[in-house]
């Protein structure tokens, strides 16, 4: 494939889209690992929610 | 499940956890032959391969207004009727949201360079998509800046109702004024006036992006939802040492 005379315009949009699409990838992969992380310890600690006590009852 | 049993969190995460890796091979696939499509696409007997940059800004053009349409109706949900997803929605969007939008800015300007000579005019259709990024940048800072989820809901759900009104300017904005930018190619009156050669690998490319924004969009919304539980139990937690 020919990129022609403007082939670094058209690459670097690719790459723009690249990183910003693994940005948030990664942007909610790791914030779901540290959510999980924080309620783990919580939830170590002895920790529950109302609802929780309540279904537990 | 009736549409009503989701708007309890709980149930919404295990729908969540049921449906997210699906979704999430569903857009790999749609981008695969999306990027298989635009590889052996035709150059435009204008614009010669850059027209493959346009693969990539529609699509997030596209997806830059209708996020914010999504964050609109969500922030509806929060105003009108209280929904306990619906700020959850809206704030989970705003990032998501952003991210389109600074692609299509970036994608355009990259287009602009070698096609119009320039990255950047202040013509109305460039210059309302930069308001709108910025809007996403005030809902986001908004968010940070009210410390209790439901107030900084309602506050951020006004900000996206005023901002709404920019949406139809956006859309209009190279038919009321006249702008450097080219008017809609795709969806207008009496159909695209692009050869299907380039519009179907377009077209596969934003089924692509719209596959990632709801993929990102439930993750997003997992995250929050798990996000306000840890700060309940952080208050629950520092009521029961006082």
């Amino acid at each position: 494939m020919n990129l022609g005379p403007h082939a670094a315009f058209i690459i670097a949009a690719y790459v723009a889209a690249l990183v910003v699409i693994i940005g948030l990838i990664t942007w909610v992969i790791a914030d779901y690992a540290a959510q999980r992380r924080l309620l783990a310890d919580l939830e170590g600690r002895g920790v529950s929610r109302r609802s929780e006590k309540a279904e537990a009852a | 499940m009736a549409l009503i049993d989701l708007a309890n969190p709980t149930r919404f995460l295990k729908l969540a956890a049921r449906i997210l890796p699906g979704l999430g091979i569903a857009t790999a696939i749609a981008f695969a032959i999306g990027l298989y499509l635009v590889w052996f696409a035709p150059d435009d007997y204008q614009q010669g391969a850059t027209v493959k940059i346009m693969f990539i800004h529609v699509p997030n053009a596209w997806l830059a207004m209708a996020v914010w349409s999504v964050m609109t109706i969500a922030s509806i949900g929060t105003l009108v009727w209280r929904h306990p997803l619906a700020d959850v929605a809206a704030k989970a969007a705003a990032p998501i949201g952003a991210a389109f939008t600074f692609l299509a800015l970036v994608t355009g300007s990259l287009w602009g360079r070698p096609m119009w000579g320039t990255y950047w005019v202040w013509d109305a259709r460039l210059t309302s998509v930069l308001v709108l990024f910025l809007m996403y940048l005030g809902v986001m800072a908004l968010w940070r800046t009210v410390d209790d989820p439901s107030r900084a809901g309602r506050a951020a759900a006004i900000l996206t109702l005023v901002g709404a009104i920019n949406l139809p300017i956006i859309k209009f904005s190279v038919d009321w004024w006249n702008t450097l930018h080219q008017p809609a190619s795709v969806f207008r009156a009496g159909g695209p006036t692009i050869a299907p050669s380039i519009l179907t690998p377009l077209l596969v490319m934003a089924l692509a992006f719209f596959l990632l924004f709801v993929t990102l969009h439930l993750a997003a919304m997992r995250n929050e939802i798990l996000r306000r539980r840890v700060r309940t139990m952080w208050l629950m937690q520092a009521h029961a040492a006082s």
